[in-house]
């Protein structure tokens, strides 16, 4: 297990949107939350990387308990994530959003910056041409000095993706990665994932409501309605669980 | 420490802190709207107190004089937020600051051009200026009349928050419950009662100022806005009660504190920053306060 | 690109020499007064342009960098003969460097305080970093007023040697612009430039926001106290009501017009305002108006440069160079 959820908990105010989940990710594997809209998948996301504290419960990563652990220093521990509306630095080339992402791996000091010393130029160097293979990778380099602003909304979201990537995780939170694009768009975004996963050695926890991409791309899923978890198990076996429809079909009657 | 001068000291405290109160109710109900820190209210509670002198040196009696001041200052917030603020909602919080403290400077310097930054001697009636002796204790008969004022006032700016349609809009909007159209309610006139709301307080404020001191300049808003911002940090900003609070506590720390400790008076206008610090470091959500910046994700 | 830069370098520091030793002495405290208001803008737009933190410190700071600098160059005997209202603390006595000594311990100090002052600031979110630096320049007044002994309270200090020159003011500027330069193309200032667009997504990218702020605002602080040592040596007198927030709100104006993040532009910007200002000097004067005489307006520049704010702010945000610097339009135009 990479990542182990313990008797979470979450309540804003006097509302509870998670409650008592648990659940493990092993390694390696691409692990799918499904669930109806407010169901407490995102919020779930927040808790992982430190951005919520829960009210209850442990969440463990490689063994160590993340309580007490800041988002950034998670993020140095070998979580990465995307947002579910695409956060991408919008003054910024498709070059420096993935640079930021390689921050921690360009090991200069800010004296030795503004002296321009060295280690500034040898390590900008390094960067940017680790930043370059990462590009080529998604079959973006060309778009490397181009605003990110500017970008088609798939090619944002693999922006978005090589940037988590740069930060050298070991577990990446990917929400609803295929919202808002086409069937084609889809489909070039899935066979990345499953290619990056391979290739990095990556663990995937992913938000998804596109049932057909979840089919295809998880090995196991875990459905969350007003919190409580409803259902784990295979996606095969999700769409015909009793309870699971119910849970999707109240949602489209209150939609 | 005689107990008269105590009492007497408790109560300018108490008559500070509402002047301070009434300023950060302003910065409060805009901050909750906007997540705003309206740098011209300060200099709104300053137009008020000129406008409230000018008034009076045209004939006009006093009880009149501060209701023009009032909405001389109302339409200045609401002016203030159509031309600089409302163009600006979907910028960058940046250029809002930066016009806030635009039209902040503006008003400043408009005044002095137009009034000289003289000092100018701020007359009121005689039921106003009156000092009271009771038992040893003598103190005007304003740091009485202000909390009183004050209080009223309170009382109706909660109850158009907690038992009007537009105030509970209001409050919605501060804590960001997704409510507010649903009830059909426009944005724009809910944050349009906001300054209205926020500068006419203000207005009262700065003629209370005005009446205490009594003298006014066009810079009159600045510290004391600034005190105010901190009152309203220090209640929990969002949050009326807070700002109410915020306010006495500010009001009395400055009035304890030269009192007790006369070597202090110099640094008086120092206390507010350094409560201000001392908030952000150990409770920045304030006495009262919501946790307004809460990123969202 | 580097010969380029180079000859743009010497080209400069001619120019220097040349003004400093051939121009009438009106021209040159016109550029002096461009070069030091220069200095202050760049380091101004480092933390409100670059990193996106609206920030109202710099008259602040530059008080401190002119105080630190103004005790450190004044001998002892002059200081006796000074202090009116108290006699000078031992300390203020003892304490004497040559100039850039001084100057370095100006932004030193500052820097040192704008890190006391992030750590309330940057733990929180939200914009309390302007309203806590706009009363952060407050107190300083407030301190310079009360604390006679290490200040001379409002008499402020007289016959502070005349070290500077153009030489120093305009090397100076040419230092701070390299510096900033350095930190904006450098994971840093990337990283600032992440904070200003999206702090949440900069934290999901494992910076550690807090630290990035501080950086900024402490080089921001440090040259903005270098920057009052400079004030402070070619006024030769200092009082604590010089360094009000029209300070800051000129540098305010500076930065937005040549383009908030744009170091090209802040310089730009400094020649026009401080070009304008004395320009538009007649304003604050007697005007004959058709006959009629106005009358003096002290201030009616100032009101002319806040609407002049609020206009950019609300239709040109983006100022003269937007966030990017010439050598970027160098780049794009090679495309």
């Amino acid at each position: 297990m990479i990542l182990e959820l313990k008797n979470i908990t979450m309540q804003f105010g006097g509302i509870t949107a998670i409650d008592d989940l648990n659940f493990g990710v092993k390694t390696g594997e691409i692990y799918g939350l499904i669930g109806p809209n407010g169901a407490g998948k995102t919020t779930l996301f927040n808790i992982v990387t430190g951005n919520y504290t829960q009210t209850k419960g442990t969440v463990v990563f490689n063994h160590e308990e993340l309580s007490g652990v800041k988002p950034n220093e998670i993020v140095l521990r070998g979580i990465a994530r995307t947002f579910q509306n695409i956060r991408l630095f919008k003054s910024m080339s498709v070059l420096e959003n993935v640079l930021i992402g390689f921050h921690h791996q360009a090991n200069y000091t800010y004296f030795e910056s503004i002296l321009r010393l060295p280690r500034h130029f040898s390590n900008e160097k390094k960067i940017k041409k680790e930043a370059m293979i990462l590009l080529e990778k998604f079959g973006i380099a060309d778009l490397a000095d181009t605003n990110s602003s500017s970008l088609s909304y798939g090619n944002q979201r693999k922006v978005e993706i090589a940037r988590a990537l740069a930060t050298n995780p070991r577990l990446l939170l990917l929400d609803e990665p295929a919202a808002g694009m086409n069937p084609s768009e889809t489909e070039d975004l899935s066979n990345i994932i499953k290619k990056i996963k391979t290739e990095f050695g990556l663990t995937i926890l992913l938000i998804e409501h596109d049932m057909k991409f979840v089919n295809q791309m998880c090995d196991k899923v875990l459905v969350l309605d007003y919190g409580e978890q409803i259902f784990e198990g295979k996606p095969s076996d999700a769409i015909v669980d009793e309870k699971v429809v119910a849970a999707y079909l109240g949602d489209f009657e209150h939609a | 420490m005689d107990i008269s001068t105590f009492v007497q000291q408790m109560i300018n405290g108490i008559s500070l802190g509402s002047m301070y109160a009434l300023i950060a109710i302003g910065y409060t109900l805009v901050y909750g709207v906007l997540r705003l820190i309206n740098f011209a209210h300060g200099d709104i509670m300053m137009v008020g107190a000129f406008v409230a002198y000018l008034a009076q040196n045209a004939g006009i009696p006093f009880e009149l004089a501060v209701i023009l001041a009032i909405i001389a200052a109302m339409v200045t917030g609401i002016l203030t937020d159509k031309i600089a603020y409302k163009p600006l909602r979907n910028a960058p919080k940046i250029s809002l600051l930066i016009t806030a403290i635009g039209i902040s400077f503006f008003l400043e310097n408009l005044f002095n051009v137009l009034f000289g930054g003289v000092p100018r001697a701020f007359s009121a009636p005689d039921y106003l200026t009156k000092i009271i002796h009771y038992d040893g204790i003598i103190v005007p008969v304003t740091v009485i009349i202000i909390p009183v004022v004050t209080l009223i006032l309170l009382f109706i700016i909660l109850w158009i928050l907690n038992k009007t349609k537009y105030g509970m809009a209001i409050r919605s909007l501060a804590f960001d419950i997704p409510t507010v159209k649903l009830m059909g309610i426009n944005a724009d006139i809910i944050i349009m009662l906001v300054f209205a709301i926020g500068s006419a307080l203000a207005a009262i404020g700065g003629i209370f100022y005005a009446v205490s001191y009594p003298s006014i300049d066009p810079l009159m808003g600045v510290i004391v806005g600034l005190k105010a911002f901190a009152a309203a940090v220090l209640g929990g900003i969002g949050s009326v009660a807070g700002a109410v609070i915020g306010g006495f506590i500010l009001g009395f720390t400055e009035i304890v504190v030269v009192a007790f400790m006369p070597d202090l008076g110099g640094y008086k206008d120092a206390f507010a920053f350094i409560f201000l610090i001392l908030v952000l470091l150990f409770k920045p959500t304030g006495i009262m306060g919501q946790d307004l910046d809460r990123s969202r994700f | 690109m580097k010969i380029i830069k180079l000859l743009m370098l010497s080209v400069a520091i001619l120019f220097l020499i040349f003004a400093q030793n051939n121009l009438d002495p009106y021209t040159v405290s016109i550029l002096n007064n461009i070069a030091i208001f220069g200095i202050l803008a760049l380091s101004y737009n480092l933390i409100n342009g670059v990193a996106g933190q609206f920030s109202l410190e710099p008259n602040g700071f530059v008080a401190i960098g002119a105080y630190v600098t103004a005790l450190l160059i004044l001998p002892a005997s002059s200081k006796i003969d000074m202090f009116a209202l108290e006699d000078p603390a031992p300390i203020i006595l003892a304490m004497h460097t040559s100039f850039l000594p001084a100057l370095l311990m100006s932004g030193i100090v500052a820097a040192v305080l704008a890190f006391i002052l992030s750590i309330p600031v940057f733990r929180v979110r939200g914009d309390y970093l302007a309203i806590v630096t706009l009363g952060f320049g407050f107190i300083i007044r407030i301190f310079a007023m009360n604390q006679t002994k290490y200040t001379n309270g409002a008499m402020g200090l007289n016959d502070i040697p005349d070290n500077a020159n153009l030489l120093w003011t305009g090397g100076i500027i040419i230092v701070t612009f390299i510096v900033m330069l350095n930190v904006i193309y450098s994971k840093y200032g990337r990283a600032m430039k992440a904070v200003r667009d999206d702090e949440d997504a900069a934290t999901a990218m494992g910076i550690n926001t807090f630290w990035i702020k501080t950086y900024a605002f402490m080089t921001s602080a440090f040259f903005e106290g270098v920057g009052g040592g400079l004030m402070a040596s070619l006024l030769t007198t200092i009082s604590p009501d010089q360094f009000t927030f029209l300070l800051t709100f000129q540098l305010l104006i500076i930065i937005v017009l040549g383009g908030l993040g744009s170091m090209s532009g802040t310089l730009i910007g400094a020649v026009l305002v401080m070009g304008g200002t004395e320009w538009l000097r007649f304003l604050d004067q007697n005007m004959d108006i058709f006959g009629y005489n106005t009358g003096a307006h002290p201030g009616l520049r100032m009101v002319v440069f806040s609407i002049l704010l609020i206009i950019m702010m609300l239709f040109a945000r983006r100022g003269i160079f937007g966030n990017k610097e010439l050598t970027d339009m160098f780049k794009r135009g090679k495309k």
